[in-house]
């Protein structure tokens, strides 16, 4: 898979920083899981999704 | 439980019966043994001895109670099971009283995201779900009991002691008319969840429970909506919990809602806040008219089987065997396909027409059942009583989706129970021939139906042991007529279909097949041979036949055949 651009991927960033913002500390978790199922929705590959995930959680602190 | 004031068989809609205690043969001095004790006359119980019936072999029957089951338990009938009740002659009944359907709905906070549409092939005899309590139920199979010269039933008969056999099985039996020995060849325990035989015996149930509780209530309204399963989630007439309704024959319906976490479950089934929570729920889904209570009880899922259904001459069959949850209406279907399942082994075992090594086959293919159960029933589960926050917020994000989006949608689908494939029994040795059909039914599973022009269906030819269907152009040939005959020489049940394509049929009882439809049903072409068990799952299946292989799966169900 190739990886986005960094000029998108800082645009990626700061769009989701405002989208937490947005959705609010109430319902932050909820946003982000919506996110998350979307995004492997249209991502199509289970075995990328899971890689992502493992990313995400590898040095949670 | 019961409103204030009732009695425990007090029931708006159904009048319980009272059978006595019969004196026995046995309490005279009777010493003959019995070939099959069947401990537990509920539903699966009755299914059991029906079957042996059906086959000309005796059984005594007995159960503790002098009644039925009380309370909302199974209510809905999947299609295989009506076939089951059909073959013991016993579904005229059930198709009268029963609620058919094939629908359902999900929702999300009060907007619909989910419509169930359970499949109905053109040729299936049955829809694919039918509601009624379990009540009539047992009622319904009471009747045939009562009505078979075979099946001697003992009411208020307990079960005291067992004594297990290479031989046999000597059991006591306590009852008002006295305390008796009494010896059997076989024993099919379908005493319950809780079933003494098992504790008996020193057996245990494994396997897992789950957290979420619902409360189960039967209420009585007059209430428009169709016969369809309905599913809320996050509703607002119970915040924090999924309510699913189902309808039921006499204007009853099943109200079930979980209850939140950390709600205590002896103030939620305490009468008045039942009523307050099922009146909020009505109220939500546009019920305003008056409405009864009939009956509550507080439920929560497990997974739970024993490790083997068969100890010695003794068979689980049921909730004896296996709990499972509710969701997906899979208690009941599957053990009265356990019923069927070692009914008919069982029958020709007696019969002296099968090596009792048929049996060995019981408990791989019907804990395969439940082990296939458990993984459909486990997802289920976990979508209506999420266990932790992580399943919980997934479920959520997916509900929250489902309003706007398609993809999540799927997530809230029951699952509806499904006839369980043996594709790995000892009985379906030759599996791999399915990669040589483009499609038709897999081996091990139940054979499709086909509606003929006469009005009858295609499995209504099949016997009551063996069945092959032949699809074949005119007459079949001299090697395939040959194999027709060999199969009659080793199975006295044995019945040939003939389906072919030419109206100018020289068989008379052939089945004409003019616009190909049967045939593509089962993917076949001239000489495709479907062989089917007395359960009419397909025991295997060939393009063209192959007389020693064909012979050797029939040998294995027959239990002549060593796997």
């Amino acid at each position: 898979m190739s990886a986005m651009p960094f000029e998108d991927f800082e645009t990626a960033y700061e769009t989701l920083a405002t989208a937490i913002d947005q959705a609010g500390p109430a319902r932050e978790a909820l946003f982000l899981t919506r996110l998350a199922l979307v995004l492997g929705h249209e991502l199509g590959d289970i075995a990328s999704f899971r890689k992502a995930i493992e990313t995400a959680l590898d040095g949670l602190e | 439980m019961r409103p204030a004031g009732k009695g425990t068989l007090e029931s708006l809609y159904f009048d319980y019966p009272q059978f006595a205690a019969r004196r026995v043969p046995e309490l005279d001095g009777a010493t003959a043994r019995h070939p099959v004790l069947i401990v537990g006359a509920g539903p699966i119980g009755m299914t059991a001895a029906l079957v042996l019936a059906r086959y000309g072999i005796k059984s005594v029957l007995i159960d503790r109670k002098d009644t039925f089951n009380d309370g909302s338990r199974a209510i809905c009938i999947a299609r295989p099971s009506m076939h089951v009740l059909e073959r013991i002659g016993a579904v005229a009944p059930f198709v009268e009283k029963a609620l058919g359907w094939r629908f359902g709905r999900s929702y999300y906070r009060g907007e619909q995201i989910f419509r169930l549409e359970m499949p109905q092939p053109p040729g299936e005899k049955y829809l694919p779900m039918y509601n009624l309590q379990q009540q009539y139920i047992e009622k319904f199979l009471h009747d045939a009991v009562a009505a078979s010269d075979l099946i001697d039933m003992r009411w208020q008969s307990e079960l005291s002691d067992i004594e297990t056999r290479t031989d046999g099985v000597s059991v006591r039996i306590s009852s008002p008319a006295g305390d008796y020995r009494l010896d059997a060849d076989y024993v099919l325990a379908a005493d319950g969840a809780r079933s003494p035989v098992r504790s008996m015996l020193g057996l245990r149930l494994k396997g897992d429970n789950y957290e979420g509780r619902y409360v189960i209530a039967d209420i009585r309204m007059d209430h428009d909506f169709p016969t369809e399963r309905r599913a809320f989630f996050e509703p607002a007439g119970n915040p924090g919990g999924t309510v699913l309704i189902h309808k039921q024959p006499d204007d009853i319906w099943r109200v079930d809602y979980q209850l939140r976490e950390g709600e205590s479950e002896a103030d939620a089934l305490k009468e008045e806040n039942l009523r307050a929570r099922v009146g909020a729920i009505l109220a939500d889904v546009g019920h305003t008219k008056p409405w009864e209570l009939e009956w509550w009880s507080v439920y929560s899922a497990n997974t739970l089987c024993l490790d083997d259904y068969r100890h010695g001459r003794v068979f689980f069959i049921g909730d004896a065997a296996h709990i499972v949850p509710i969701f997906g209406v899979r208690g009941l279907n599957n053990g009265l396909a356990d019923a069927e399942n070692i009914g008919w082994k069982l029958a020709l075992v007696l019969h002296g027409e099968a090596d009792a090594r048929l049996l060995d086959s019981y408990s791989p293919e019907r804990r395969g059942a439940t082990l296939d159960v458990f993984a459909n029933a486990t997802k289920s589960t976990r979508f209506m009583t999420p266990p932790t926050r992580g399943w919980r917020l997934a479920r959520e994000a997916a509900l929250s989706l489902s309003l706007k989006h398609e993809f999540p949608r799927g997530l809230a689908n029951p699952r509806q129970m499904q006839p369980y494939t043996y594709s790995e029994s000892p009985l379906t040795p030759y599996a791999e021939h399915d990669a040589e059909f483009a499609g038709g039914a897999l081996c091990g599973s139940v054979a499709p139906n086909a509606r003929l022009n006469d009005g009858s269906y295609l499995l209504d030819r099949a016997g009551n042991g063996m069945t092959a269907i032949l699809f074949c152009e005119g007459q079949p040939t001299r090697e395939q007529a040959a194999l027709l005959a060999q199969l009659g020489r080793i199975d006295k049940r044995f019945v040939p279909v003939l389906v072919t394509s030419s109206s100018a049929a020289s068989e008379a009882k052939a089945v004409v097949d003019v616009d190909g439809e049967i045939a593509r049903l089962f993917a076949a072409a001239p000489g495709t041979l479907y062989l089917l068990r007395p359960d009419l799952h397909i025991a295997g299946r060939w393009k063209a036949i192959v007389a020693g292989e064909i012979l050797k799966t029939a040998g294995l169900c027959l239990g002549s055949e060593t796997p």
